[in-house]
């Protein structure tokens, strides 16, 4: 093999990594960009930014599309499915790194990645005809009874328990979503310098006092970033919620409705899309759903190089 | 004084610290109930009819799941030789050449992003790209979704491996002459091949449990095809469509489907975790002889 030969490969090599390279983590994201952009152009055109996200109004019949119900639905089932998720996190994040005893550690990291492995339709089967029936039967009604003397709280548990509903698919998110943010947090805390937990226990801090002093505060950015990160996730989430959420597109007034959120609304309804003017607007609620995800990622990624670099210094 | 002010901080530190041992054992009650559930049922419904056995009509207490469980081989198999060379490709150029230029640092968080991105969003772009234009459903959009969704995943992994890689080890290629290509085909590759197919069966174990994507770009196939420009079945939007409907048969047999997809997701992901923290070298044994050795300045 000569010489020449192999500098042409090696020139071929770089320019061919490189092609695939910018393809990855440029050019296919843009072309996704792009391709969403383009097929709402219609939509677009129709319904404006500021209408089609004000209005509440989904009516494939009349063809009037507002995607207020999608979006309110997103959020509300991040927002509470995150509240959730939280504390339990955290509190798996300091089983695992300041209680449990070494051999235990490996083994239970591992078996809360399991949750994470599971595919989301299986949390979809589980939650529709397993945990929906729990809801329905004893956790909802025995919510009711507990919070029907407190005014507001009973207004958000009002009306008739079904187990399909804002509250079941909350649930079921966060336990989705647990495995994520644990992980995140857990590695945080593990960036933790040993002197300066050492000093405070030097001083004669309990162990709690160390995680809340020291720990917490020490890695905030990091926790942040796990919480962002879990909300990227958790917007994106499709079919568990689409078996859970009821596909109907209100403003829930209570826990116990059905609502609809921007994937369900794409997974139920994209193949049943018969107008140009129906697709559009559901390439539009994906463009949403594209550009919120990512800046949302964005924003935990930030956090998570912030805790990284003060950790490297 | 200070002594009930001292028990008290005792008793908060002991209080929060069980707390969070409350945490952690509400994490895996979750765990043991879903998996609980799952193998219950689907251990109850599993019988040889659900492989070898194409549906019957609806309604009908006969059949099983062949088509799926062959369509759903077939195109998690195209996906993942769309998705794993590319993100290779892209792993290595972002470890050997791009590692530090500010330029392709953004573009591996743009690709670290991507990771996270909602994979209905694949599907919508896959249906716009390849489902409009041939005017139907066919089951190639749906292993370019997967094969897409795949990418920054192993693109990722190929990377942080191929980080693990010494630098002594690169330093030493140079000294004897070698061209970039033949160090990372030879060393860097070598060292790495572990940790490469960690990512490989990471990517595929997250791909094959992906209902979204499929949804409407391979949509569904009532009967067995091996056509990938006609819909096809999979296993995943087969259980949703079957836990839907109002049949108890096809509940039991999506408890089935269920029950075999999470076993292979799960074997798949308990694998490559054991693989890379494994510091035996399962590739030797079947590496070939010849192999041994590296030569260079051919």
């Amino acid at each position: 093999m000569g010489k020449g030969f192999s500098y042409l490969i090696e020139i071929f090599t770089k320019y061919f990594l490189g092609f695939w390279a910018v393809f990855t983590g440029l050019l296919f994201p843009f072309v996704v960009f792009l391709i969403l952009l383009y097929e709402s152009k219609l939509a677009i055109q129709n319904f404006g930014i500021i209408n089609f996200l004000t209005s509440t109004e989904w009516d494939p019949v009349r063809e009037s599309f507002g995607a207020l119900p999608m979006i309110v639905g997103t959020l509300i089932s991040t927002l509470i499915a995150i509240l959730l998720a939280a504390p339990i996190s955290i509190g798996i994040a300091i089983f695992i790194t300041e209680l449990a005893p070494s051999w235990l550690k490996g083994i239970f990291t591992t078996t809360i990645e399991l949750l994470a492995a599971i595919p989301s339709i299986i949390y979809g089967i589980w939650g529709f005809l397993v945990f929906a029936k729990y809801m329905r039967e004893d956790i909802e009604p025995l919510l009711q009874k507990i919070f029907s003397p407190v005014p507001i709280l009973s207004q958000l548990f009002s009306g008739n328990p079904t187990g399909i509903d804002v509250l079941t698919t909350s649930i079921v998110l966060s336990i989705m979503i647990i495995p994520f943010m644990s992980s995140v947090v857990k590695d945080a805390f593990n960036l933790v310098p040993s002197v300066m937990k050492e000093s405070a226990y030097g001083l004669g801090a309990t162990k709690w006092e160390v995680v809340k002093d020291v720990v917490i505060p020490y890695t905030a950015s990091g926790i942040a970033g796990g919480l962002i990160l879990s909300t990227g996730r958790a917007l994106g989430e499709t079919m568990a919620v689409t078996f859970l959420a009821g596909n109907v597109p209100q403003i829930p007034k209570s826990l116990l409705e059905p609502f609809t959120t921007i994937t369900v609304a794409l997974a139920n309804q994209f193949t049943e899309a018969d107008t140009p003017l129906y697709l559009s607007s559901l390439f539009y609620l994906s463009l949403f759903l594209f550009l919120i995800s990512f800046g949302v990622l964005i924003l935990a990624k930030l956090m998570i190089l912030r805790i990284e670099k003060k950790w490297k210094k | 004084m200070e002594k009930v002010v001292l028990y008290r901080r005792k008793l908060i530190s002991k209080v929060m610290l069980f707390l969070s041992f409350i945490a952690a054992i509400y994490g895996l009650f979750w765990l043991f109930w879903i998996l609980g559930t799952l193998f219950l049922n689907g251990f109850k419904h599993l019988n040889l009819s659900l492989f070898i056995e194409d549906p019957g009509p609806p309604g009908i207490e006969e059949g099983g799941l062949r088509h799926a469980f062959i369509g759903h081989a077939i195109i998690t198999f195209i996906a993942s030789v769309i998705g794993v060379p590319i993100g290779i490709f892209s792993g290595i150029y972002y470890s050997e050449y791009g590692r530090d230029s500010k330029f392709f640092k953004v573009l591996r968080n743009i690709t670290d992003i991507m990771v996270s991105t909602p994979s209905i969003i694949m599907g919508a772009v896959m249906y716009a790209l390849f489902v409009v234009p041939f005017k139907h459903f066919n089951a190639l959009a749906g292993c370019l979704a997967l094969g897409m969704l795949m990418v920054p995943v192993i693109s990722k992994t190929t990377e942080e491996m191929l980080k693990l890689v010494p630098f002594t080890l690169r330093e030493a290629a140079y000294a004897l002459g070698a061209f970039k290509w033949q160090l990372i085909k030879d060393v860097v590759l070598r060292s790495a091949k572990i940790g490469i197919l960690t990512g490989v069966l990471l990517g595929m174990a997250r791909i094959s449990g992906e209902t979204a994507p499929l949804l409407f770009t391979a949509f569904n196939n009532h009967y067995l095809s091996f056509d990938v420009f006609k819909p096809m079945a999979s296993l995943t939007v087969t259980i949703f469509d079957y836990a839907m409907s109002p049949y108890d048969f096809w509940h039991n047999q999506a408890w089935a489907a269920s029950f075999c997809l999470t076993l292979f997701v799960l074997i798949l992901s308990v694998v490559a975790k054991t693989l890379v923290h494994s510091n035996f070298d399962w590739v030797r044994i079947f590496k070939r002889k010849k192999d041994r050795g590296i030569r260079y300045g051919r």
